[in-house]
Order: structure tokens, then C-alpha cells, then sequence
């Protein structure tokens, strides 16, 4: 049967989107109201600069950054963009696990180990063959397995060879520390919806001093570096989330324990299930695993249907769903990473929720054993 | 116990999961909309076959076409939770592939009955029991009426829509799971319904062909599949002479009359038989057309027994989706294969078409119309070594 309405959910899709937090959408409400633009120099205008100014603040100390320095975007793809397009004049390096909006502007890849770590010998070998300065795309922590990335080595590697560092930080916020001058990176992407804000709101911020070739062009918004009417509510919203940040880091130890509870779980109900990069150090939310002989979308389905939102690989907009790129340069063979899914916790989620994930996914690995 | 629910279950509506087979279009959708309002677990599946853009030739269209998009909005509005299964490999497989290597092998195929038996009848229907639904029920206008001896499958009663032609395969086991709620309904009944339910797609016009030859041009498809399939030869007259080139048999259906190049001939020339190994196209008058006797293979029995009886069965055949029934006698053949007798020579025995069985309105199975063996006509230096029946 469908989850009747007024069941709820278990939703375990948290590296997809969250819930909005309580005080988002409060402020977001609020900022609805300030329906000025915040170039126009009349009181309605400055009420609605006001507010993006101070969400700029929230988001900056958040990521341990200058307020200057913070450019809200559209969201961590266009973030992305713009610093592939914006920085990366020599071309750009990228490890072959990162998001789709970095590797679809073509950088040359550079290969990660079975758990999806990038392999830092080669991204030197790599820079040392390129004389030109080039820049480096590496996640903070990636999205399908939670794999923390080896940021501040990176950045050693890439600062002997005048290169600069971009990092795709949107699975950070919120669930591990996250202090951009003490990693080193020349440039973080964010979004607001990785962490209780809403969809549409992101940024690219930068290291103090480093200049960046706009690519959205038109007004002066964002000291010239993104043009166009800044989303103020989404923008609000961003700032409330950052300022809750310290509040959802709390959370992270009794998360990490239901993940601890959820992957004895699997263990116990299938012996030949595999979690992957399950000794390397990862996000506390996420456990990506595969049941070998039930396909993504069958168990997907199955858990949707039982009131369960996870998620697999990438779907494409017909929702077909492919077979992930992270575990394929992982090595993980192709009719395993068909068998792959995500789960990933957050603040709402407690014993129960693991439970009743255990419960549905049971006869699954059952009909996979049989 | 319960009165059986209108799909035949005895337990309430609410607790009977069915699986619409969604392909965006007026009739799944209207199914799936007429199962909800009757209170069934509904749930939609809309299956990816091929991409959309690939066979369009727009590399920068996404891999959904429009149908999958019409199907989640149906769901979304209607309240009821839809997915989209993955079938390209197995679609490209069995019947992309199937399709053209029939016209290779000098056949003119019917894809969408290879779709009903594989993706549809087989993978889709393991997607719906893994879902742990109780059926399977699509949108095709045919009949499914519940008979002491199991299920039976029948024309549907709008004899303009009946698609009984394209499901000849399905099997008793396949008949006991699936259901078809527009087998008694006419198109007007259910382009009402659609209207009835407020459906977006109400006016969306029937699919046309081969879904996956969205321009018509089945050769250029079939050039894609297989590029070594555009091989000229010539055309050659039943009593020997050659008369013209052709540049690929891919192009030719037996039957055909039209766009064979060929003038100075008193009679009208008909495509007679294609000989894929020597690319020849043969073409004769149309009486060299006539056949009264064929063999089948990959035959569906839904009649008395596992197999058509040696001794012959009475019935009617259907050649063509289009035409009317007309009195044959069924002789069982060994395993999957028959042979058929006609009541009066037909000119449309067209190999790699369906030979469908009916028995009034109901359908008795069929099977794959052969390639000729032994044309009486073709000196013996044209006719074939030995043919393999595919």
C-alpha cells in the first residue's frame, strides 16, 4: 500500500536536499515582505540590501571567509561554473569523482583510489607536466559515498606548482567543520539546500585579494562579479541556515551513531551487501551501498513505496538512473554500481527511521540471497 | 468470502496493488485514472526504450521524450506514485535489433509485437511482482475474459481498435497476470474518460508506426543499426530476367507495387520474394503472388493443448494488423513451428509479418510467417541452396 497522507516519511535523502529549518523559513517569510531591489538607493531598496548584506555576513563567518569575498549564485553548480569559467584560465584539473557541473566542463581527470580518493602522486606528476598555472577542482566531501577528500594536501601539491585550488564544498556545511583559510582553497561553492535553506541560493566565495572574470554579465550586482537582481529571499534564507550551522554540527555524533546502527543492519540482513569506503573518513550522514542482484531502481521503487526516500547514481531527467560515475572510477564493476544506493541521514532522523529502513530493505536482500 | 473486485480479486480495491503500464498516452493514462477513481493501489511504470534524442538526430534533446513527461504529470495529478524503468538495453536487443535484422534477412517485422513479448510481457510484468503487485494492466484494446480453463484472450469489442494482432504471443501464465480495463470500451468512451478526469493528454493525438522511427524512415533507422545493410542487387523477374538494380533489399516488402523503378512491363510488377543472401529483389505479376500454404515458427498456442493439433485446426487467420479474418486449417509442426493451409490463395503471405488465430472473436494464439522455401516459378538456377527458418 501507498503511505496513506499523514504517514510519514522517513526521508534519508538528505545529501539530495533537506528540510527547510524552522528559522529559514521564518526569516524567508520576513524577506518576502522587503520586496525591494537592493540596487535602488530608496528605503525599500536599501531594506532589501540590508538583508542580503547581513545573510553575506552569516554565510562568510560560517565558512571562516570576508564578507567581501562571498558571491551569491543561482546554487553550487553555477557556483561551479563560474569558478571553472572565471578562474581557470589554463585549464583545469579535476578529480574523477567530483559533481557533474564540474566535469562537464571537461577538465582533464585525475584518477582516485577504491574509495574514491584522489590519487595525489598523479595529480602532481599531472602539474608537473603542465607548465602553465592550472586550477584544481577537488570536493570537500562527495556526495554519492561521503568520502572526505584530502584537502589541505591538495593544496600543498598544487600551491608548489602556482596552481589554484577550487573546492565543491556543498555537502560540508552543517555536517563536518568547514573553515576555508585553514584549507587553504582559493575558492568554495555552497548551497543553501544542502543545510536547511532553500533551493536557488548558493554561492561562490574566494580567498581575499583573488580576482575572478565574470561570467554572467549586466549590472553591477556582487562588486561586478555575478549581474543580476539578487534572489533576497532565497539569499535570507542562505543566512539564516549558516547561522544554524553550529546547531546541526551538534547533531553530527548521534547522526553518526544511527549510521553505525543502520550499517550493522545491513550487515546483519546481507552478508554480501558492500559499503563502500567504509574505513576511509566520511561525512557521519551517508552510507552508500550495494545490494549485488537487485537493481537501484527495483530497491528505490520498493523503499518509495514503503515510504522511503533515498537515493542511486544520477538520474536524468526521465529518471532512468545510470550507472554512478563515482563508482565506476572507483573501479566498482558496472553491474555492481547498478545495484547501488544512497542513504543519507539528517537532523530529523532517529531510531525509528533507521528501523523501518531495515525493515523494508530486509526482503530485498532476501530475494537477492535467493 | 469477498465478491471478486473488478480486476477479479477477492479483497477490496484499496488493498490490490496494480501496475499501470504508462506510455504517456490517452489510453495507459486513462486506465491508470479509472483504477484510482475505483480505489486500486495504483501504481505507474513508464519504461525508457530507447533515446529520444539519438533517434531524432538532436544530440541536445534529453534523453526522455515528451511521453514520459506526459505520463509523471498524469501521476502527479491524479495522486498516485510513478517511476521510470530502464529498457533501453534489452529494447535495443530484442527488438530494435530483431527489427532489423529482419529486413536484412529479406522479412518485413512487427516490432511492436517483439515489444509486447519482451519488454512489456516479460521484463515489465517481473518489474510489476517485484513491486509486489497483484497485476499488470495496460492500455491495449483487447479482451481478457476469465473462463473455467484459465483466462482467455479476446478481441476487444471495438473491432476499429481491436490490437489483438500484436499481442498473439502472450502466454496463459502471461494472460493470467495482466489486464486490459479498455478491451470493452471504444476510443470516443475513452477519450471521454480522459476528459472525465481532467486529463492533460485528453486530446493528445494516437501514436502513429514504430515508436522508435519517429520520422517514418525505417531504412535510415535500420542503416544506423546495422550500416552494412545498404547493399544494392538487382531485381529480377520470376521468369529469369533481370530488370533493374535496387540499392539495398532493406527497402522492399513482398507485396509491394510501388517505387520498384521498373517501366516497359505490360502487367503491373509486385515484389514476390526477397533473396537476402544474393540482395535480389524478385518481382512478378500478381498472380505469382499467390500462396495457399506457409510455415510458421516461434508459434503461441492459446487453444486446446500446448501445441496447434497435428491433425489440424479450423480457424481463422488474420496476415496483416489491417485485414479481415479469413478460414485456414492450423497443423501443429513440432516445437514452436506450424504449418497453414488457406481456405483460397491469398497475395499477402508476407514473411516476418504475425499469422494470428482466431476462433470467432476469440484469439487462439499465432506464430511468425516464414520465408518461402520452394517457389514453383523461379528456375532452378535462382532458387535458394537451403533455408534456414530463422
Amino acid at each position: 500500500m501507498c503511505p496513506a497522507a499523514g504517514d510519514t516519511l522517513s526521508y534519508l535523502d538528505y545529501n539530495a536536499s533537506t528540510p527547510v529549518l524552522a528559522e529559514v523559513a521564518s526569516a524567508v517569510s520576513a524577506a518576502i515582505g522587503r520586496y525591494g531591489n537592493p540596487s535602488s538607493v530608496h528605503a525599500a531598496g536599501r531594506r532589501a540590501r540590508a538583508a542580503v548584506e547581513e545573510a553575506r555576513e552569516a554565510v562568510a563567518a560560517m565558512a571562516k571567509a570576508r564578507p567581501q569575498d562571498v558571491i551569491f549564485t543561482s546554487g553550487a553548480t553555477e557556483s561551479n561554473a563560474l569558478a571553472l569559467r572565471g578562474l581557470a584560465h589554463k585549464g583545469a584539473l579535476a578529480s574523477a569523482v567530483e559533481h557533474p557541473s564540474i566535469l562537464a566542463h571537461n577538465p582533464e581527470v585525475i584518477a582516485v583510489d577504491g574509495d574514491g580518493v584522489i590519487d595525489l602522486a598523479a595529480l602532481e606528476l599531472i602539474l608537473q607536466q603542465r607548465k602553465a598555472p592550472m586550477l584544481v577542482a577537488l570536493m570537500f566531501a562527495n556526495n554519492e559515498t561521503g568520502v572526505l577528500q584530502p584537502i589541505t594536501q591538495a593544496v600543498e601539491v598544487a600551491r608548489k606548482y602556482g596552481a589554484l585550488v577550487h573546492c565543491d564544498a556543498v555537502q560540508a556545511p552543517g555536517k563536518v567543520a568547514l573553515d576555508m583559510r585553514a584549507m587553504g582553497v582559493d575558492s568554495l561553492a555552497l548551497s543553501a539546500h544542502k543545510f536547511g535553506g532553500l533551493k536557488g541560493a548558493g554561492a561562490l566565495v574566494l580567498r581575499p585579494g583573488l580576482d575572478l572574470t565574470p561570467d554572467t554579465l549586466g549590472g553591477g550586482q556582487e562588486r561586478r562579479r555575478r549581474a543580476g537582481t539578487e534572489n533576497v529571499t532565497g539569499i535570507v534564507g542562505f543566512g539564516a541556515a549558516a547561522v544554524a550551522v553550529p546547531r546541526l554540527l551538534a547533531e553530527a555524533a548521534r547522526i553518526a551513531g544511527l549510521r553505525a546502527t543502520l550499517e550493522t543492519g545491513l550487515r546483519a540482513a546481507a552478508p554480501n551487501a558492500r559499503i563502500y569506503a567504509e574505513t576511509w573518513p566520511r561525512l557521519p550522514n551517508t552510507t552508500c551501498l550495494a545490494l549485488p542482484g537487485v537493481a537501484s531502481e527495483t530497491q528505490l521503487m520498493r523503499l518509495d513505496l514503503a515510504g522511503i526516500a533515498v537515493s542511486a547514481g544520477s538520474a536524468c531527467s526521465s529518471g532512468k538512473i545510470a550507472p554512478s560515475h563515482v563508482l565506476l572510477a572507483m573501479g566498482v564493476a558496472p553491474d555492481e554500481a547498478k545495484s547501488a544506493i544512497r542513504v543519507s541521514l539528517g537532523w530529523e532522523n532517529g531510531e525509528k527511521d533507521v528501523s523501518r529502513f531495515l525493515a523494508a530493505w530486509q526482503p530485498l536482500a532476501s530475494s537477492a540471497a535467493a | 468470502m469477498a465478491a471478486p473486485n473488478s480486476m477479479g480479486f477477492a479483497k477490496p480495491p484499496e488493498a490490490t496493488r496494480i501496475v499501470v503500464a504508462m506510455s504517456g498516452g490517452v489510453d495507459s493514462s486513462v486506465v491508470a485514472a479509472l483504477l484510482k477513481s475505483q480505489g486500486y493501489d495504483v501504481v505507474g511504470l513508464t519504461m525508457q526504450l530507447y533515446d529520444h534524442g539519438a533517434m531524432t538526430a538532436k544530440s541536445k534533446t534529453c534523453c526522455a521524450g515528451q511521453d514520459i513527461y506526459d505520463a509523471r504529470r498524469v501521476a502527479d495529478m491524479i495522486g498516485f506514485p510513478h517511476y521510470v524503468v530502464d529498457y533501453e538495453t534489452t529494447f535495443k536487443a530484442d527488438v530494435m535489433d530483431r527489427f532489423a535484422d529482419g529486413y536484412i534477412h529479406g522479412e518485413t517485422p512487427v516490432p511492436c509485437v517483439l515489444c509486447n513479448q519482451t519488454v512489456k510481457f516479460r521484463d515489465l510484468l517481473k518489474a510489476a511482482k517485484d513491486l509486489g503487485a497483484d497485476a499488470l494492466a495496460t492500455g491495449h484494446y483487447v479482451q481478457r475474459i476469465a473462463a473455467p480453463g484459465g483466462a482467455e484472450l479476446h478481441c476487444a469489442a471495438d473491432p476499429d481498435r481491436d490490437q489483438s494482432y500484436f499481442l498473439f504471443t502472450t502466454t496463459h501464465a502471461q494472460l493470467d497476470f495482466v489486464r486490459f480495463p479498455l478491451g470493452g470500451m471504444n476510443k470516443s468512451e475513452t477519450r471521454a474518460l480522459a476528459t472525465k478526469f481532467g486529463l492533460h493528454i485528453a486530446a493528445k493525438p494516437d501514436s502513429q508506426d514504430i515508436c522508435f522511427v519517429p520520422t517514418g524512415d525505417y531504412a535510415a533507422v535500420i542503416k544506423k543499426l546495422r550500416p552494412e545493410a545498404a547493399r544494392g542487387g538487382e531485381i529480377v523477374h520470376v521468369d529469369g530476367r533481370v530488370l533493374g538494380k535496387h540499392d539495398g533489399i532493406i527497402h522492399f516488402t513482398v507485396g509491394q507495387r510501388r517505387g520498384l523503378g521498373i517501366g516497359g512491363e505490360a502487367d503491373p510488377l509486385y515484389v514476390v520474394r526477397i533473396e537476402p543472401e544474393a540482395a535480389r529483389v524478385i518481382v512478378g505479376a500478381k498472380e505469382t503472388l499467390l500462396r495457399d500454404a506457409f510455415a510458421l515458427h516461434g508459434v503461441n498456442w492459446l487453444g486446446a493443448g500446448n501445441t496447434p493439433p497435428s491433425d489440424g485446426a479450423q480457424v481463422r487467420v488474420k496476415l496483416r494488423n489491417t485485414h479481415a479474418p479469413i478460414a485456414a486449417t492450423v497443423f501443429g509442426a513440432g516445437e514452436g513451428a506450424a504449418k497453414v493451409a488457406l481456405a483460397a490463395p491469398e497475395a499477402a503471405v508476407t514473411p516476418g509479418q504475425a499469422c494470428v488465430f482466431y476462433e470467432g472473436n476469440r484469439v487462439l494464439g499465432g506464430g511468425w510467417i516464414a520465408r518461402d522455401t520452394a517457389p514453383a516459378q523461379l528456375p532452378h538456377n535462382l532458387r535458394r541452396q537451403a533455408v534456414a527458418t530463422r
